[in-house]
């Protein structure tokens, strides 16, 4: 981290003025930071700490544009989590390499004056430039509150805009407040000044009573909704059906999106070895380029359904009811209710999971989380998963409507919840030990999510995945092809045996032949360290490097699979999946989130040898049953 | 009486807090949320599966979660 270079801070007249938005969590910030700045948002992390930067341009009226940084959603300047005192760092200029904002813009929830005027105070008295957005005013008036916009900026001593984003509402008079703000008169502002939280929370009773002109009591909306969903038997059930259409609909409503991009790729195959004359090119784009990347692609529909309901979840508040429901069985393996979010996204990718773990307060329970995130069963298990199964499990029925296919999957996925319940039980009563973590949240409104949002997030989450597969997936692809390929096999001799690769592997098959793994396992491996979905690609190059001829080489990976493997080398394979660390993106997250190398390495370490242990128990289990 | 006791829909004022049985963290975190003495609250759902945690507390015009552990240092008095 370096010191703020003089030369970059915003006096200097090229620089644009930057704009922070700052306030309660829940005061629809993030809505009003996409209708001010649109799709034009860059996404980066602080130095040193892995809260996001969000950060976007804005154009203001008077013909100049500025840097539009959202913060994180705050309760005060006296943070309690990494989240909030990036906030705090940032709004009072304190931050190494971040300029203290030029402006800041306010954002308080209509609907709950009293709550937000407390840190509002807070903000105004650090004399800086401040705009107030008085936001969501069309849900104060749903729940039948008049506000009056001009007694609130009277007593704040500060411009008052009404605003609803989510409409892009009262966006022109915010943006010409902020161009007039440089020169605010801060006398105005003597009835802020107020020292302690008590003094400003009484402070707010007032203002908010002030500013409040009628007020009804009809019956709020959440209100009615929360008595369905919070309820202590008709909730949990809720939840447990909304996941279990959430995962059918992952598998089910995906398939024809994967099956859509497998024939462009197999389309792209084709057309490669129609016009690219035979050889090292021809190979090095079908067998390398094509096979290994577009084997991780073809998941995207899943990763995009996936996240299209956690945002959904998110933005309708929903989905601090279902941490509610979660908490106490998650205080059971000593967690609360906060890391049910982290976890959930967590059956997408283990990466955005780890990230949302700055939410959590508590240390412990955060590192905690960290720690189990990576056995939730993310997408990148799928197609090791998808391909394992048709190969081995036969596709007969248990039941009216289940397969033997789909309980097996469904069996992984239990595992994984099973195994990280179990992991966080021993983990708090050894490495992360500590008192049982508290469970104190905030319940937004409910809202219906804002469209526009909701594509916006999940366009943001398609880019990061198809970046990761852009570069990380296929640089290890083809350097695994690369390593397949070359010194080649002199004649009865395999290629992947002679290959460089091959001899790297015949060092590691030592270490998992006891656990029933073959050679092509031990070479798949080592490239799905990069990401697990590479394991299946690195199969399915080392067999086709492999095979004899044209014919043998179209043959599909499965049956080749089901020649090859016994289905007690097939059960190891898929217990090892459920357990290893196998991502080292992932690791490289934990490294940033936990500042340091020593609990990645906790983990890696936990994770491996409990898969080793359980691929093992499955392949001797196996074999004792006679399925060697 | 406390507040992990008051009965479900019944408004209640917290006439005092004591901080010294909670974590330091989390008492700061219940006072920014205005848990504090002289607020107004009520009780809108209490645990799940029959289980007495957590606590949906209405307070202002705010739903905030909470353990009963938390509940159990705030004692009330019923308006």
């Amino acid at each position: 981290m370096s010191e703020a270079d003089p030369a970059t801070a915003p006096q200097a007249a090229a620089a644009p003025r930057v704009v922070a938005l700052v306030g309660n969590p829940n005061a629809g910030k993030s809505a009003l930071f996409n209708a001010l700045t649109g799709a034009r948002q860059k996404i980066a992390n602080y130095p040193g700490v892995t809260v996001e930067r969000k950060s976007g341009r804005v154009a203001l009226p008077d013909g100049t544009t500025a840097e539009l940084i959202d913060l994180p959603g705050s309760y005060a300047l006296d943070a309690s989590s990494p989240d909030e005192e990036v906030t705090a760092n940032v709004v009072m200029g304190r931050f190494a390499g971040e300029a203290a904002p030029d402006t800041i813009v306010l954002v308080l929830d209509a609907g709950n004056l009293e709550q937000h005027l407390v840190f509002a105070q807070e903000i105004i008295a650090l004399k800086r430039p401040t705009v107030v957005a008085l936001n969501m005013v069309d849900m104060a008036e749903r729940d039948g509150l008049a506000l009056d916009p001009a007694a609130l900026a009277d007593a704040l001593g500060v411009p008052v805009v009404p605003t609803v984003a989510v409409r892009r509402r009262g966006l022109a008079e915010l943006t010409a407040a902020i161009a007039a703000s440089a020169g605010q008169d801060m006398t105005l502002r003597h009835k802020v000044e107020r020292l302690g939280l008590t003094e400003r929370r009484v402070a707010a009773h007032a203002m908010a009573a002030g500013a409040i002109l009628s007020e009804s009591h009809a019956r709020r909306l959440h209100a009615r909704l929360d008595k369905v969903l919070l309820h202590p038997w008709a909730g949990p059930l809720i939840l447990f059906a909304l996941l279990f259409v959430i995962f059918q609909a992952v598998f089910a409503w995906a398939t024809p999106f994967a099956d859509a991009l497998e024939g462009v790729v197999g389309w792209l195959i084709d057309l490669t070895v129609a016009t690219v004359p035979a050889g090292f090119v021809q190979d090095f784009i079908t067998q390398g380029v094509l096979s290994g990347v577009g084997s991780v692609v073809v998941f995207l529909p899943q990763i995009v359904i996936l996240f299209a309901f956690i945002l959904a979840m998110e933005q309708s508040g929903y989905m601090a009811r279902a941490a509610f429901i979660m908490d106490r069985l998650m205080a059971y393996v000593g967690l609360s209710g906060r890391s049910f979010i982290p976890l959930l996204s967590s059956f997408a990718c283990a990466i955005p999971g780890i990230m949302a773990t700055r939410s959590i307060a508590d240390p412990k329970d955060r590192l905690t989380t960290i720690l189990i995130a990576p056995l939730m069963t993310c997408s990148a298990r799928l197609p090791v998963y998808a391909v394992i199964i048709a190969a081995f499990i036969p596709a007969t029925a248990v039941g009216p409507g289940i397969g033997l296919q789909g309980l097996v999957l469904f069996g992984l996925y239990v595992a994984g919840i099973v195994g990280a319940m179990l992991a966080a039980l021993v983990l708090r009563r050894t490495v992360t030990k500590g008192a049982a973590s508290g469970f104190i949240m905030e319940m937004p409104k409910y809202q219906w999510p804002p469209l526009g949002d909701l594509l916006l997030g999940l366009w943001q989450r398609a880019w990061i995945f198809l970046r990761r597969a852009g570069t990380i997936i296929f640089t290890v692809t083809v350097v695994l092809w690369l390593l397949l390929s070359f010194p080649k096999a002199g004649p009865g001799e395999s290629q992947s045996e002679a290959s460089i690769a091959g001899q790297i592997a015949s060092g590691l098959e030592v270490i998992v032949e006891p656990i029933g793994f073959n050679h092509e396992i031990a070479l798949s491996l080592i490239p799905a360290m990069a990401a697990r979905e590479v394991a299946v690609a690195s199969l399915a190059t080392t067999y086709a490097v492999d095979a004899a001829d044209e014919d043998a080489q179209a043959q599909a990976l499965g049956p080749r699979l089901a020649a090859d493997w016994s289905l007690a080398t097939a059960l190891a394979f898929l217990a090892w999946f459920v357990l290893a660390p196998q991502c080292l993106s992932t690791i490289a997250v934990a490294r940033r989130e936990t500042n340091g190398w020593k609990w990645p390495m906790v983990m890696m370490g936990y994770l491996f040898g409990l898969a080793y242990i359980f691929a093992g128990l499955t392949y001797w289990t196996a074999v004792a049953l006679g399925l060697g | 009486m406390t507040l992990d006791t008051l009965p479900p829909l019944t408004r209640a004022e917290i006439v005092s807090v004591d901080w010294t049985a909670l974590a330091p963290d989390e008492a700061k975190r219940l006072q920014a949320l205005g848990l504090d003495a002289g607020a107004r609250v009520a009780i809108a759902h209490r645990g799940v599966f029959g289980g007495k945690d957590p606590i949906a507390v209405l307070i202002g015009r705010m739903t905030v979660a909470l353990r009963r552990v938390h509940a159990r240092a705030m004692t009330v008095r019923e308006l």
